[in-house]
C-alpha cells in the first residue's frame, strides 16, 4: 500500500530495487557476518590443528587400525569344527541384553505415551491437561537419551536397567508428540456420529479414535523399537547395560581386535532392525 | 413427539446460528428443513441430540426434557434419536459391520463393545437391517470400500440399528447424485411409515423436499420463517426463506434458488 504515495508525488519511480534481508540493514548484516568469522577462526585456533598434531594423529590412527586387524570374533575355525571362545560368548549375551533392553524398553515406553498423547492433542483434553502433556513431551524431548543414561546410572546403579529407563523416559519426546499431531488430526464427524448412538466415552475412544489412529501407533512402534536397538547397542558406553559396555570394556582392556569385532556386530544389527522395521512400518500403512 | 421450544444457539464466534427457534414433530411425519447455506440447518438437528450444546431453550422429547439431562442419562436419551450424516459419519477403518453394531453401542458395555461381542439378537438385527438397505452380503467390508450411496445406507442401517423414537437427518442425499438420492429419501420415508416414527430432515434440494416431505418448515438466518405443507410452499414463501438469506450470504444462496425452483415436480 505505501508504495501508492510514492508514485502519487509526479510518476516518480525509485531506480534502485535491493532485495529485503533477514537481518534490518547492511551494517547488522556485516555485524553477523564477522562474528561468524571471527568465531571459526577462533575455533580452529582452539582446537590447534597444526600438522604437526595431525601427522601424529595419523601415525596413531595407523597403530589402532592394524591393531584392529583382523577383527577377534572369539571363533575359531580349526578341524572343521568352530570353537566359542570368551568373547564370543561375551559379544552373544551383550546383543542378547541390548535386543531385551530395546524390546522392554519399546512396550514400556509405548503404554506410557499413548495417555501422555491424548494429553498433548489439543482436541482431547481440557486446557490445564493439554498443557501439562505438552511439558512432558517437551522435557522427555530435550535431553538426549545417553544424558538420561547417565542420570540413570547414577539413581539405580550400572546394568541394563539404567538403560531401559532411560529409553522409556525418551519415548514420549518422539512416540506422544507424533501421535498427538495425529490425534489432532482426526475426523471429528467420526466421533460424532459415535456419540450420536449413545455411547460412553470410553466406547467413543474405541470406535471413534482408535481405528483412526491404529495404524499409526503400530508404525510408531515399530519406528521407535528401531530407534531403541540403536539406543541400545551403544547407551552401555556410560555403564547402561548391553553391547555397548561390552565395546566399552574392551577399550580399556586393550583389545581392539575385539573392539572391531563389537562394532561390526552393532552395524550389523542396527541395519538388520532398520531392515526389518522398515518393511514392518510399509506393510502397516 | 418432539417438541422444540424457542432454542438458540451462539457459537463462542459470536455467530447467531438458532434464533428461537420453536417446532414440533410428531406421528410418523416426515418434516423437512430448508433453507439458505448457513441458515442453522445443521445446527437445529444437532442442537437436539446435544452434540452441540443450545445457548437457551427446550428440546423435550416423548416427554423427557432432553436440555436438562447430563451424563448417563443423556446418553441413555441419544438412543432414542437416530442420526444420518450428511458425509455418511461411517468410520472408515471400521467394517459395515461395526458401523452398523455401533448403534447398540448404547446397550452394551464398554468390555462388550471393545471385544466386538454383542448380543445375537443385535447381531441378528444387524444382518436383517443390512438385507433390508439392500446391503446383504457387505458386512466384512470396510466402510471406505463402498461408493456413496451403499454408504449412506450402512448409515442409515446404524440409525435403525437404535431403535429410535425418531430419526433426525442431516442432508442425506447432498453428497450423492439424483437417482441415488431419491432411493436414499424413499428407504429413509419407508422406514418411518413401517416404524411409525417421524423423520426430521435437513434438505437443499427443494424438489426432494416437496416430494418426499408431509410438511415443511423454512429457516432463514437462524429463524423460522415458513411453517406449512408441500403446497403451501409458494413463491412468495420461497422469497421470504431465500431473500432473508441472500441478505445474510448474497453470493451463496442466489445460485440455490433457480436449480431448486426448476427440481420441483410438475404433479
Ligand atoms: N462449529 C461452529 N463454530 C462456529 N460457527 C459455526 C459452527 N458451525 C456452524 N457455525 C455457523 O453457524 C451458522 C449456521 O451454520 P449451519 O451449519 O447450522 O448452517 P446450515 O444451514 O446447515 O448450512 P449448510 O446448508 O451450508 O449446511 C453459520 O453461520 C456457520 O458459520
Ligand atoms: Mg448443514
Amino acid at each position: 500500500m505505501s508504495h501508492r504515495s510514492d508514485s502519487a508525488g509526479g510518476g516518480l519511480y525509485p531506480e534502485e530495487w535491493s532485495r529485503p534481508t533477514a537481518f534490518r540493514n547492511r551494517w547488522v548484516r556485516l555485524g553477523v557476518y564477522l562474528s561468524v568469522l571471527a568465531f571459526f577462526v577462533y575455533s580452529i585456533w582452539e582446537i590447534r590443528v597444526t600438522p604437526d598434531r595431525l601427522l601424529v594423529g595419523i601415525e596413531g590412527a595407523r597403530t589402532l587400525l592394524s591393531s584392529m586387524f583382523p577383527p577377534d570374533f572369539g571363533l575359531s575355525f580349526e578341524g572343521g569344527g568352530i570353537s566359542v571362545e570368551r568373547n564370543a560368548e561375551l559379544i552373544r549375551t551383550g546383543v542378547v541384553e541390548s535386543l531385551g533392553m530395546s524390546v522392554v524398553a519399546t512396550v514400556v515406553g509405548v503404554l506410557v505415551s499413548v495417555p501422555i498423547a491424548f494429553m498433548a492433542a489439543e482436541n482431547m483434553v481440557p486446557r490445564p491437561v493439554y498443557y501439562v502433556g505438552r511439558v512432558v513431551v517437551s522435557v522427555s524431548r530435550a535431553f538426549h537419551v545417553l544424558v538420561v543414561a547417565i542420570i540413570a546410572v547414577v539413581a539405580v546403579g550400572f546394568g541394563p536397567l539404567a538403560g531401559t529407563l532411560a529409553m522409556v523416559f525418551s519415548t514420549p519426546g518422539f512416540f506422544a508428540k507424533l501421535l498427538a499431531e495425529d490425534l489432532e488430526d482426526i475426523d471429528r464427524t467420526e466421533l460424532d456420529a459415535i456419540r450420536s448412538t449413545g455411547a460412553s466415552r470410553t466406547q467413543v475412544i474405541l470406535y471413534g479414535v482408535v481405528p483412526q489412529v491404529l495404524p499409526r501407533v503400530i508404525g510408531l512402534t515399530i519406528y521407535r523399537w528401531d530407534i531403541n536397538i540403536r539406543a541400545a547397542t551403544i547407551i552401555g558406553i556410560v555403564g547402561a547395560g548391553g553391547i555397548g559396555s561390552t565395546l566399552y570394556s574392551s577399550f580399556q582392556r586393550y583389545e581392539y581386535d575385539f573392539s572391531l569385532a563389537i562394532v561390526l556386530v552393532i552395524v550389523a544389527i542396527v541395519m538388520v532392525g532398520e531392515g526389518v522395521s522398515a518393511y514392518a512400518r510399509r506393510r502397516v500403512q | 413427539m418432539l417438541h422444540v421450544t424457542e432454542l438458540s444457539k451462539t457459537y463462542p464466534t459470536g455467530d447467531e446460528a438458532l434464533k428461537e427457534v420453536s417446532m414440533e414433530v410428531d406421528g410418523d411425519e416426515t418434516l423437512a428443513i430448508i433453507g439458505p447455506s448457513g441458515a442453522g440447518k445443521s445446527t437445529l438437528i444437532a442442537c437436539i441430540n446435544r452434540l452441540v450444546e443450545p445457548t437457551s431453550g427446550t428440546v423435550v422429547l416423548d416427554g423427557t426434557e432432553i436440555t436438562a439431562l447430563s451424563g448417563s442419562r443423556l446418553r441413555a436419551a441419544r438412543r432414542e434419536m437416530g442420526m444420518i450424516f450428511q458425509e455418511y459419519g461411517l468410520v472408515d477403518r471400521l467394517t459395515v459391520m461395526e458401523n452398523v453394531l455401533s448403534g447398540r453401542l448404547g446397550y452394551v458395555s464398554n468390555w462388550q463393545a471393545f471385544r466386538r461381542n454383542f448380543p445375537a439378537d443385535d447381531v441378528r438385527m444387524a444382518y436383517e437391517t443390512l438385507d433390508r438397505v439392500g446391503l446383504g452380503g457387505f458386512e466384512d467390508q470396510r466402510a471406505d470400500e463402498l461408493s456413496g450411496g451403499q454408504r449412506q445406507r450402512v448409515g442409515i442401517a446404524r440409525a435403525i440399528l437404535q431403535q429410535p423414537k425418531i430419526l433426525l437427518v442431516d442432508e442425506p442425499t447432498s453428497s450423492l447424485d439424483p437417482e441415488t438420492s431419491r432411493t436414499v429419501m424413499e428407504l429413509l420415508t419407508e422406514i418411518a411409515s413401517e416404524e411409525g416414527i417421524p423423520v426430521l430432515i435437513n434438505i437443499h434440494e427443494i424438489g426432494l423436499a416437496v416430494e418426499y416431505a408431509d410438511r415443511i418448515v423454512g429457516l432463514a438466518d437462524g429463524r423460522l420463517v415458513f411453517e406449512g405443507s408441500p403446497a403451501e410452499l409458494d413463491e412468495g414463501s420461497m422469497d421470504l426463506i431465500y431473500r432473508d438469506g441472500e441478505a445474510a450470504e448474497e453470493s451463496e444462496s442466489t445460485p440455490d434458488r433457480p436449480e431448486a425452483v426448476g427440481d420441483v415436480p410438475s404433479t
